[in-house]
């Protein structure tokens, strides 16, 4: 087939899609099976030194930062990650060493707070490498193709610019209209984290809020571990089919985590925390303050929930707590009047 | 009477002015936002927000910190997806963008990639995000930047978006939906649009004390420059009380 353009990108997490089938067969069962484990064992199990790797939510909304902690602990590197609006996700996977390699719609900024020293620094310097440009919505449909169980997703984003000659994306005539059309190729991460607030035992997970990608994304992911706010009983998913949003059958381990992506948005239950925030975003201004981060909140505490107490435990918690539900009113740091 | 405001607030207000009531805009976090919501308070009730994490038509009670936190759905029609409301984009269902970026050229296209070379970036920038989705895919763009001559360049450095490519008739050649293109580029400096017959950018009116010299002295490329340009109306006393009281009281945004 003739194409009309083709990005230079690295073509990353593609699979034919009789080998996506047959892993799938094979790795997914369809058992019901409890898949309840500890972040330590989900990590060491589901994750791999040069891993393509993928989080669910939306860079500092509803993504798994206790996943993030445990991979840096037991010293992932290598991996290479769907900078998906990557924002707090990312830059602290650059931070702490796990990820050199960024497939980039959105990473190194960190939205209305500017953008990231540690990204950038990463970045600029060669450490981490760009290996393809592509669009938020092309990630989306990428994930979606790979869901769908087809080697491509057409559509009409990219076309014509720097973005599109710099992904992994074809331009082809439509045979329908004679229009050139972007080809999506399938991603199907190696891994993916998805945090969600309720489950049962066998990963059957319900999201309150917008789904984002997750939907796409779970059905994409060669393997998937669920964080959860809370596990739930059997029953409590069987009375509202309708609220599933993951199936278990796409599910490879489930881990409760209270407040895993603080200090993230947790939409529903509790809001950002704007002072963490602003402590890391002054912090990672240069190495010494990224090391001195990581030894405080990651190294120096062996699981999520001593990390919970040290940025501030219970209290902290109820005061993100009320800002969600907009009983306090928010403040950012980081805000330019004063 | 005169009314004291800083150059941001100038900016919400001209966006909000362009922006129509029962239509739908794509929103990005910061100045885009208070800029709807302004427009929401005023001539454009009915206005839908629409956001690309998934939330559609919410009612926001403060500026939300990223375009995908929970604000964005707040008691909102529908909350979600990305395929959702990326697909609305492409079935024509949003009518204006908004976008900003770190360089312009005479067409309206734009970079949000890289400054300096691309495998040696001098400051490697976020990247699309969803910003060549809604350059590609909404009725009309806004474009919300600084003016100077280091964003208003000859050449991009990288073409994240686009805008109207390399002139008349480009955007259909490459496939992007008919009709579509970028419709004012907002600065500190004035109003900008797009002559309708080239495409290139054509300046619409300064701001109060600007001149067309300044304009002209900050763009690296030929503007089109009408015999008569207006100038911008300042904001008026109930948009800057609407905006220090209602909207950005914490000065997240209109703040310097």
């Amino acid at each position: 087939m003739k194409f009309i353009e083709e990005g230079r990108g690295e073509l990353l997490g593609w699979m034919h899609p009789d080998d996506a089938r047959r892993w799938m067969a094979e790795h997914k069962s369809r058992g019901l099976d409890d898949k309840r484990t500890t972040m330590a064992d989900a990590v060491h199990r589901f994750t791999r030194d040069g891993d393509y790797f993928a989080m669910g939510g939306f860079g500092h909304i509803r993504f798994s930062m206790a996943a993030i902690h445990e991979m840096i602990r037991r010293g992932r590197k290598g991996m290479a990650i769907a900078g998906k609006t990557a924002v707090h996700d990312v830059d602290v996977l650059i931070a702490g060493g796990v990820v050199d390699r960024v497939d980039c719609a959105y990473a190194f900024g960190h939205e209305l707070r500017g953008l990231s020293p540690t990204g950038r620094r990463a970045a600029e310097s060669g450490r981490v490498r760009v290996v393809g440009e592509l669009s938020n919505a092309a990630f989306q449909w990428r994930f979606k193709a790979a869901a769908m169980g087809l080697p491509w997703l057409p559509a009409r984003v990219m076309l014509g610019t720097d973005t599109l000659r710099y992904s992994s994306s074809r331009v082809v005539e439509d045979p329908w209209t004679g229009l050139p059309l972007t080809l999506l190729p399938a991603c199907y991460p190696d891994v993916a984290f998805i945090h969600v607030h309720r489950c049962d035992r066998y990963g059957n997970c319900q999201i309150d809020g917008t789904t984002i990608e997750d939907v796409d994304l779970a059905r994409a992911a060669k393997r998937l571990v669920i964080t959860a706010e809370k596990i739930v009983g059997e029953d409590e998913i069987r009375s509202h089919p309708d609220r599933t949003v993951i199936p278990y059958f796409l599910v490879d381990a489930v881990v409760e985590v209270p407040y895993g992506s603080h200090p993230g948005n947790m939409p529903g239950l509790y809001y950002s925390d704007e002072d963490h925030m602003a402590e890391w975003l002054y912090m990672t201004r240069n190495e010494e303050g990224v090391q001195e981060y990581l030894d405080k909140y990651v190294y120096g505490v062996s699981e999520f929930s001593e990390y919970i107490e040290l940025v501030g435990g219970e209290e902290k918690m109820r005061h993100l707590e009320r800002l969600e539900r907009l009983e306090v009113p928010f403040e950012a740091p980081w805000a330019r009047r004063g | 009477m005169s009314v004291e405001y800083n150059a941001t607030e100038l900016m919400a207000c001209v966006a909000s002015r362009s922006l129509e009531n029962r239509k739908s805009v794509f929103v990005g976090t910061g100045l885009p936002l208070v800029a709807s919501m302004l427009a929401q308070r005023l001539h454009a009730p009915e206005l839908l927000l629409v956001f690309e994490a998934g939330g559609i038509g919410p009612k926001l009670p403060m500026i939300p910190i990223s375009v995908g936190d929970s604000r964005t759905f707040h008691r909102a029609v529908m909350a979600a997806s990305m395929d959702y409301v990326m697909g609305l984009a492409q079935a024509g269902f949003v009518d204006y963008g908004f976008l900003g970026a770190a360089q312009i050229d005479m067409y309206g296209n734009l970079n949000t990639t890289v400054i300096g070379r691309y495998d040696k970036p001098k400051v490697r920038l976020p990247g699309s995000g969803g910003a060549n989705d809604v350059g590609s895919l909404c009725g009309r763009t806004i474009i919300l930047m600084r003016h100077d001559k280091i964003r208003f360049v000859n050449k991009l450095d990288f073409l994240t978006t686009p805008g109207y490519l390399n002139g008349p008739g480009a955007r259909e050649r490459a496939g992007l939906p008919r009709g579509t293109g970028p419709y004012r580029v907002i600065t500190q400096l004035g109003v900008l649009g797009f002559d309708e017959e080239t495409k290139a950018m054509k300046l619409l009116s300064v701001h109060p004390g600007v001149s067309v010299e300044d304009i002209v002295n900050n763009t690296s490329f030929q503007l089109v420059l009408p015999r008569d340009v207006g100038v911008t109306q300042a904001p008026s006393a109930e948009e800057l009380r609407l905006l220090r009281e209602e909207i950005d009281p914490a000065g997240i945004v209109i703040g310097g």
